[in-house]
């Protein structure tokens, strides 16, 4: 690219304000210049500055500095004329009194004081004690003192602000002796800013530069074409602009939704229920026995009130946990208690909704499966990993022809699509499955097997008296907050449920 | 679930064999229980609920020798008859049952008093349910006279010295100043009489369920024989607790004898321990289909006999392909045939079973409630809000209190935590959400799809609970008004085809005259509003908010006619 096509290309993307800015800096690199003959407010400049430093045609450099400025007497004796000054123009050759002087002067007697000691030094005055007072006359100096311009006056013929760096050593003494007099003088800290013009810069200072570049197209110029004849501003579009945040869907519901998706994938049919359960429901229909410790008060959040019991199903509930009833089981071997049945609760695992959905399931829907993405109540105090209501997956395959080896090949396929290629199983134990199995998946990254949940084969004894007849039936309920938490990096299982509304606009998408 | 230590040394003498630790760590895990860490000799292990018999050393180490295949099959212990006697008092109503058993010549190491003594408190823990179902007592033989009485009595009435205590205090005092007095005084709060085991010269026992006397109730390594008496409310429980104990005696060096069990209230005597094995029919073909395996009759006895089971062939024609499986006395999870099928599984090795997804054609299915709340989130996220997702509990205060509201809330029996109120609404939880973030960017515009508690009396409620699917959107900024929320309750409407209009009324948590329901063909499905600059200043939410909250069930309802 040749130099001036390359020069032409940099002007087109030239501000207005640098546009104005850049013409001025043939002639002066002083800021307060570029303001005023800009006709631009002192940020206008700065920010053109800026830009075109940003592109190499100058250095801004802002400093401190050390500032003089006049204070209100100063510049009032600017104007009129220094107090021993105006005293001097006042004297005539035959003596007055000082009273008839301030009357001709105005100065206050203050003034006159201080002043007469400077003429004193000076000889420009004589004086005799009269009548009313002291009386003054002219001498043969006073011509002289009239006509010499003092250090002071001097001094206070710059132009002010003056920068304090740039006195000399007349100039320090001048105010110094000026410092003594009240509001002559105040220092200040001032911003100043420097500005180096470059090679580029003084290049493109003597080039003809258009001020009527067009920034935005309209709707009006479309319109009448007038288009055609515009030359539009180039834009830095390399620069950063400001953030802008759209709508979005809370992280933990794009990864449900992906979870749910795996399973609809799979053909199973989403299950809905209450959150709010009777014992019967949540625990007795899964054969749980009724002092099970999980029951207890420390595990289970319990509201007060008594619960309606299913009227067809309750005797075969009843009857399976005494003795088994028709199951072929041999029950609990206890009493059962209907009051303890009829407690309502929040439910402590989605499990319930696969104990209803199997109660309204036919034997010619079979075979059937059905999934569960939702929340579980455990009655916990919050802490950093333990949380009161979590998501559970659930899953039931309703099949006659359903074995252990089936229930293994759900889980792999869908861990696989959670990202973790390697599934185990080990023993465990449930009351409402049977074989029992514990979930684990392997840590692609940490290397280690993590434990996600329960899974197995439900029991006869919770099958039987729900659906009607005897059928394999593949089960599992597993924690999602781990592999949720894991995938956005979150320690503090809290954040998932922060609402920190910086933290949910920054968030990246579930990618998966 | 019960942690236990046992000891790797022991372990490894029950098992007959020294194990790579590698090795060891993957069969315990493999065998049905969940180990925790080994550390130096130290094994912690956790024991399911189902299996108190692995709750020592002992225990855990028959299972592991079996399943190893070191010493596979069922274990037989000799039981000799001891002609002793306990008598059970007709009054003992409250803790009815009792199962009694004498283990002698015993050579008890350190190691075994630590096993013996974690054994007896985590089997009063789990299988004794807190010792309310059943409680336990070992005794040095020595001391005690025969026939024992189980009898219940006034405690004001006895004197004895509890263990641990170095004076005689009166029974009735225990369960204020005895450590485990105190621990289990609420299984016996409505007892004016408890029950004691006396011997024949009158020296208490033991007082249940709290303690052993200090004088006959101390087993140290000296010990050579002992007493042992199992009490509860489960005659069933009491059994499989003394066969727990009794064999894990057994197997640390002792021989077992029996006692004769007196019960007065109905003149019958039982002989106690019972060791013999529990019979079982077992249907391999069920087994096999539940498994996805093809076992023939020897798989079935080699996998058993690694769990520790006996089995007998049946030699009736009819059913040769059945087998009967003996099932160890200090077992009782063993209710139905599928409780084979797991054990052969484990024996098997759940590690050995191939994952196989079977070619079973189902169709999917979302529920459609869930496919319309998608479509209502997708508007909202159009209209550029956030989606929030906040917890179904929240604090009392922030229901009331906070809202400039005085109303009936759903609070749960028991929280451990402040969380104790099911949410009426989502509107609280989107003000507190607002409440935390005013240092953050405005404008906030926010929504939550969530579910919301009202008490019904609906008769086909069975909880009195009714849960409604709810949306709630708030906005806050400098600059919002009644018409920007309006226009969202609009703009979901126009996409639905519904008629809402908003009809005016009063709420507390609102300004007056900027506050209306919204209405759907003529039904209140929500509420509309400006929050209440008093209700803003108490969540210390620093600029105005506009809200609205519905029912989309209803919403949906009516979208789809």
């Amino acid at each position: 690219m040749s130099k001036s096509s390359s020069h032409a290309k940099l002007i087109l993307k030239l501000h207005p304000y640098e546009r104005k800015v850049l013409p001025l800096l043939a002639k002066t690199s002083d800021f307060q210049e570029l303001i005023s003959q800009s006709g631009l407010k002192d940020i206008e400049v700065m920010r053109a500055l800026q830009w075109l430093s940003n592109k190499e045609i100058l250095n801004v450099e802002t400093q401190k500095t050390k500032m003089i400025h006049l204070g209100k007497n100063a510049l009032h004796y600017q104007k009129h004329g220094m107090p021993e000054k105006q005293l001097a123009k006042a004297l005539k050759d035959s003596f007055q009194s000082t009273a008839t002087i301030t009357k001709l002067t105005k100065l206050s007697s203050e003034e006159i004081n201080a002043s007469i000691g400077q003429l004193k030094r000076n000889k420009a005055v004589d004086m005799q004690k009269g009548e009313k007072g002291l009386e003054l006359k002219a001498t043969k100096d006073t011509k002289k003192f009239l006509t010499t311009k003092s250090l002071e006056e001097r001094f206070l013929c710059k132009q002010f602000p003056f920068n304090y760096e740039k006195l000399s050593k007349e100039d320090e003494q001048a105010l110094k002796c000026l410092n003594k007099r009240k509001d002559f003088i105040i220092i200040k800290d001032e911003k100043s800013v420097k500005i180096n013009i470059k090679k580029l810069g003084k290049q493109l200072s003597k080039l003809k530069i258009n001020q009527n570049v067009t920034s935005r197209l309209t709707p009006a110029m479309l319109k009448d074409g007038s288009w055609r004849k515009k030359e539009f501003r180039a834009y830095d579009i390399e620069i950063n602009v400001p953030t802008i945040h759209p709508g979005k869907k809370h992280f933990v519901n794009q990864a449900v939704d992906y979870i749910k998706n795996i399973w609809l994938e799979m053909g199973f049919e989403e299950m809905q229920g209450n959150y709010v359960h009777s014992a019967f429901w949540d625990l007795d229909a899964l054969f749980v026995p009724q002092d099970h410790p999980a029951r207890e008060m420390q595990d289970t959040f319990y509201l007060p009130g008594k619960a309606k019991l299913p009227k067809k199903i309750y005797p075969k509930i009843k009857a399976v946990h005494e003795d088994g009833g028709n199951t072929g089981s041999a029950g609990w071997g206890y009493k059962y208690s209907k009051e303890e049945a009829e407690k309502i609760m929040l439910r402590t695992h989605t499990t319930v909704l696969s104990a209803q959905t199997i109660s309204n399931l036919k034997e010619s829907d079979l075979p059937a499966k059905f999934f569960a993405v939702n929340k579980v109540f455990r009655n916990e105090a919050l802490d950093w990993k333990h949380l009161f209501e979590f998501y559970q997956v659930e899953g039931i395959v309703v099949d006659p022809n359903a074995n252990l080896s089936h229930l293994k090949g759900y889980l792999t396929q869908f861990y696989k699509k959670m990202g973790y290629s390697k599934v185990r199983m080990r023993p465990a134990h449930f009351p409402y499955t049977e074989p029992s199995v514990e979930v684990d998946v392997f840590h692609p990254i940490k290397k280690e097997w993590v434990e996600l949940g329960g899974a197995g084969i439900f029991r006869p004894e919770v099958v039987k008296p729900l659906l009607g007849i005897d059928c394999p039936v593949l089960a599992w309920g597993q924690g999602m907050g781990r592999i949720i938490s894991a995938y956005w990096q979150i320690t503090d299982i809290r954040d998932l449920y922060r609402n920190d509304l910086k933290q949910l606009r920054e968030m990246k998408l579930w990618l998966e | 679930m019960p942690t236990i230590t046992a000891s790797k040394k022991e372990l490894f003498k029950l098992i007959g064999k020294k194990l790579p630790e590698a090795t060891l760590k993957d069969r315990i895990s493999m065998l049905g229980t969940d180990l925790e860490e080994i550390d130096g000799d130290d094994i912690k292990v956790e024991i399911f609920p189902n299996r108190p018999d692995l709750l020592s050393t002992q225990g855990l180490g028959r299972a592991l020798a079996s399943f190893i295949g070191t010493k596979p099959g069922l274990r037989e212990y000799k039981v000799k008859p001891s002609k002793k006697k306990v008598i059970v008092d007709k009054n003992v109503t409250m803790r009815p049952y009792t199962a009694c058993a004498i283990v002698k010549g015993l050579t008890l190491s350190d190691q075994n008093i630590i096993d013996l003594m974690q054994l007896q408190e985590k089997l009063a823990t789990t299988h004794g349910r807190n010792r309310k179902k059943s409680a336990y007592g070992i005794y040095p033989l020595e001391s005690i006279n025969f026939p024992v009485h189980y009898v219940a009595k006034d405690p004001k009435k006895i004197k004895f010295k509890p263990l641990g205590f170095e004076e005689e205090i009166c029974a009735a005092l225990i369960p204020e100043v005895h450590p485990k007095g105190k621990s289990f005084a609420s299984l016996t709060s409505n007892w004016k009489q408890f029950p004691f085991f006396i011997d024949a010269k009158d020296n208490i026992m033991c007082m249940l369920p709290f303690t052993n006397s200090e004088e006959t109730g101390k087993v140290t390594v000296d010990t050579k024989d002992v007493f042992i008496e199992c009490t509860g409310i489960d005659l069933c429980n009491v059994n499989i607790a003394l066969n727990i104990l009794t064999t894990t005696l057994a197997d640390m060096g002792g021989t077992i004898e029996s006692l004769e069990i007196e019960y007065k209230a109905n003149k019958k005597t039982f002989t106690t321990p019972n060791l013999n094995p529990k019979e079982m029919l077992l249907d391999l073909n069920r087994i096999n289909k539940l498994l996805g395996l093809k076992l023939n009759q020897n798989d079935a006895i080699k996998w058993l006999k690694r769990m520790g089971f006996g089995t007998k062939k049946i030699v009736d024609k009819a059913k040769k392909d059945n087998l009967t499986v003996l099932i160890p006395s200090y077992r009782n999870d063993i209710l139905h045939q599928v409780d084979f099928a797991e054990d052969i599984a484990i024996a098997f090795g759940y590690e050995n079973f191939k994952e196989q997804i079977p070619e079973v054609a189902t169709i999917a299915k979302q529920d459609p409630l869930q496919i319309f709340s998608e479509k209502i989130r997708q508007i909202l996220i159009g209209l550029g809000e956030l989606e929030v997702k906040n917890f179904h509990l929240i604090k009392e205060t922030e229901l009331t209190e906070l809202m400039s509201t005085k109303q009936k809330v759903i609070k749960l029996s028991n929280s451990l935590g402040d969380h104790n109120i099911l949410r009426d609404a989502i509107l609280p939880s989107l003000l507190k959400t607002l409440s935390i973030n005013s240092h953050n960017e405005y404008p906030q515009d926010i929504f939550e799809i969530g579910r919301v508690f009202k008490k019904s009396f609906d008769k086909s409620i069975d909880t009195g609970i009714k849960e409604t699917l709810n949306l709630a959107v708030a906005l806050c900024s400098e600059q919002v008004d009644f018409t920007a929320i309006r226009q969202v309750v609009d703009s979901v409407s126009l996409h639905l085809n519904t008629k809402i209009s908003v009809k005016e009324i009063s709420h507390p948590s609102y300004i007056e005259g900027r506050v209306g329901q919204i209405m759907l063909n003529k039904k209140t499905i929500g509420i509309i509003g400006e929050i209440h600059p008093q209700v803003l200043e108490n969540w210390q939410i620093k600029a105005p908010v506009v809200n609205l909250e519905l029912d989309l069930e209803e919403l949906y309802k009516e979208a789809r006619k």
